[in-house]
């Protein structure tokens, strides 16, 4: 099979979803000629016109609010937030308006946009333009949150995303956007609210979320080495999430770390950990443990960066503590 | 008042339009008052002839996104008393059934795309609607109802922004009562109101909001050109809000004189200069007037009383409508 980068990846999901269906287009700040900063649009302008890919001014509760209104009257607009640090910016129009117009209208209003944004530290871009922020949308009911872990989740996630009747937002890790991936040339879609599960293994659980997933599987390999058997879940979407799949491993599994790159505290990891507390107590030989960032804004220099984010020798450090019975000193 | 005109329907129309918005307020605060009804709510009671004479330029096609002072323009765009009591006592038969209330009021099917509870929070959907009409080549307009105080609001800069750039068929239409919650407008918003809307190179009007022709006319004018792509325009409605910011603010001294609230009720009332008109202009006669008054009223006090006995949602509902399918 052919292999694409994510940035590719991302890009025919847009492409194919607009010749689909003519009320799809894009909007955001430098989308049509520049393509992104991340050049991840490169080449849509040249096929649909800037009537379809629209530069905005630097506005994001503007343009937010834009395809707000667009999604509720008929059109499927795809927005485009140059970096997930700006979702600050556009919390009432995602999460007063987008998310709770179908709800205060009693089923009446619909509002099928596309949120695409970014996450992921270590691109030494210090504080503001370095956040995972899916935990404050996956808060707020009405969004959904997809999470791709690579070129081929990144397309079938998206084109879903696309033709979903309710507002979702997408976070990108702007780290992997050229990782390759094998891909399809023919299309596919994947569902969300079901995980994927990467690994097999049978004694300890990781659910990890986007670049964690690789994360979690660089973990595995190492420990697999030493005669641990790791399993790996990718739950693809943090909303809806499928909890069955995540409960039905732990009670195999006995032991389980939930990794996601965005602060620790009341974070996506407390979450799925809580269920999984709830939900398989009686199955567990440890506690679920969480691994999120530190919670500190994101330092710029790569000596103090790098240690803010979970990272293969940690996850895998943890998970010899829990197999062997020992306390974890978790934050 | 505009000169005579023949379209006497038009004028009946309009005017039975003004007295179901003050009579649903009227019954709304009666509600209120006697504790029929949850949370509170804001009065449109004085700013009739703007919704009114809004709506009237507009067909079914046409979109508005409204305020926390909604129930006017809901009213105004087509909506009846039965479903709109419903909604604002929770009950299931309610245009959002029950679940929005007073703030998110808004018969969908007639081009309402929602009251709004935050202050300026709908000017992006209008404009975003806008943005659709062009982009699938459709032809309605949208207008953006919003209130003095919501132009202290940067959203309202950005999205006029986009709209005069890419010519948007959008109407921003500002209702100035005169206070933002409960401070004078003149204490929050410096220099000119539509002088805003210039410097974005939009053409901005200013009408007296309480002479339902002079707001009707112009508004059919800036429809017609929205269509031939000339949008986006701007009208500030000078108006005045009879009761408080909402219907709790009884003591309102403090910030506006009982004699200010006199003179605009006795002097400038939008129906009862309207109403003087058709009668003068022959179109209506008092007794045909005061008959409608009367059936108006009778249709409120139905609604009212079917809304009180109406069903409440069935509590399977409180997770119905979370997602779409």
């Amino acid at each position: 099979m052919r292999e694409i980068t994510l940035s590719q990846a991302v890009n025919e999901a847009i492409a194919e979803e607009m010749r689909r269906d003519p009320t799809v287009f894009i909007m955001g700040e430098d989308v049509a000629e520049a393509g992104t900063p991340f050049k991840v649009l490169s080449g849509l302008v040249e096929e649909f016109g800037t009537t379809r890919v629209i530069d905005t001014p630097i506005s994001e509760p503007g343009f937010v609010g834009l395809a707000v209104g667009a999604a509720m009257t008929g059109a499927r607009p795809i927005v485009d937030l140059m970096f997930g640090d700006f979702i600050y910016l556009v919390m009432d129009q995602l999460c007063n308006q987008a998310a709770k117009q179908h709800y205060m209208s009693g089923g009446k209003l619909k509002v099928p946009m596309v949120l695409r944004t970014n996450m992921g530290a270590t691109r030494r871009s210090a504080a503001q333009h370095s956040q995972s922020l899916q935990a404050l949308v996956a808060h707020i009911p009405g969004l959904k949150v997809a999470m791709p872990s690579s070129a081929y989740e990144a397309k079938g996630l998206m084109k879903t995303a696309i033709r979903d009747n309710n507002p979702v937002v997408i976070f990108e890790d702007k780290l992997m956007y050229q990782d390759k991936a094998p891909v399809p040339e023919e299309e596919y879609l994947i569902p969300f609210g079901v995980a994927n599960i990467k690994r097999e293994g049978t004694d300890i659980t990781f659910i990890a979320t986007s670049s964690m997933v690789q994360v979690a599987e660089k973990a595995a390999d190492i420990l697999a080495k030493e005669g641990i058997s790791a399993e790996v879940i990718d739950p693809r979407t943090i909303v809806p999430l499928d909890e069955a799949t995540l409960i039905e491993s732990v009670r195999k599994t006995s032991r389980a770390i939930v990794i996601d790159e965005g602060h620790q505290s009341y974070g996506v990891t407390a979450e799925i950990a809580s269920r999984l507390n709830e939900k398989a107590f009686y199955h567990l030989d440890a506690p679920v443990l969480r691994m999120g960032a530190m919670d500190v804004p994101v330092p710029f220099s790569p000596a103090l960066e790098d240690v803010t984010v979970p990272t293969p020798e940690t996850v895998a450090a943890n998970a010899r503590k829990l197999c062997a019975g020992e306390m974890i000193d978790a934050a | 008042m505009a000169k005579t005109k023949t379209n006497t329907e038009d004028y009946l129309r309009m005017y039975r339009q003004m007295v179901r918005i003050r009579t649903f307020e009227d019954n709304a605060n009666q509600l209120y008052l006697s504790a029929k009804m949850p949370g509170l709510t804001h009065m449109y009671s004085g700013e009739e002839a703007v919704a009114v004479g809004i709506c009237e330029a507009l067909t079914d096609d046409d979109r508005i996104t409204s305020t926390h002072r909604g129930h006017g323009h809901c009213v105004a765009k087509g909506a009846n008393f039965k479903e709109m009591f419903c909604e604002l006592l929770g009950k299931e038969e309610g245009y959002c059934r029950g679940k929005g209330g007073s703030m998110h009021i808004a018969d969908q099917s007639h081009g309402n795309l929602g009251a709004n509870a935050i202050v300026g929070g709908s000017m992006g959907i209008a404009t975003g609607s806008a943005l659709r009409a062009k982009l699938l080549g459709q032809t309605d307009v949208t207008v953006c109802f919003f209130g003095d105080g919501a132009t202290a609001q940067g959203l309202l800069y950005e999205v006029m922004n986009m709209a005069a750039l890419w010519h948007l068929p959008v109407i921003y239409a500002c209702e100035n009562n005169g206070y933002s919650e409960y401070t004078k407008t003149e204490e929050i918003a410096a220099g000119s109101i539509t002088a805003r809307a210039e410097a974005f190179g939009i053409e901005a009007f200013k009408v007296d909001g309480q002479d339902v022709l002079a707001v009707n006319e112009l508004t059919q004018t800036l429809v017609a050109r929205c269509r031939k792509g000339e949008g986006p325009f701007f009208i500030e409605l000078e108006t005045y809000r009879y009761h408080g910011h909402h219907v709790g603010d009884i003591n309102r001294e403090y910030y506006r004189s009982k004699d200010e609230e006199k003179d605009w009720k006795e002097n400038r009332d939008p129906i009862v200069r309207f109403r003087a008109w058709l009668v003068d202009q022959g179109i209506a006669t008092e007794d045909e007037i005061e008959a409608m008054n009367a059936e108006i009223e009778a249709d409120a006090t139905k609604a009212v009383a079917y809304a009180e006995a109406a069903k409440y949602p069935d509590v399977s509902e409180v997770n119905m409508h979370v997602y779409a399918d």
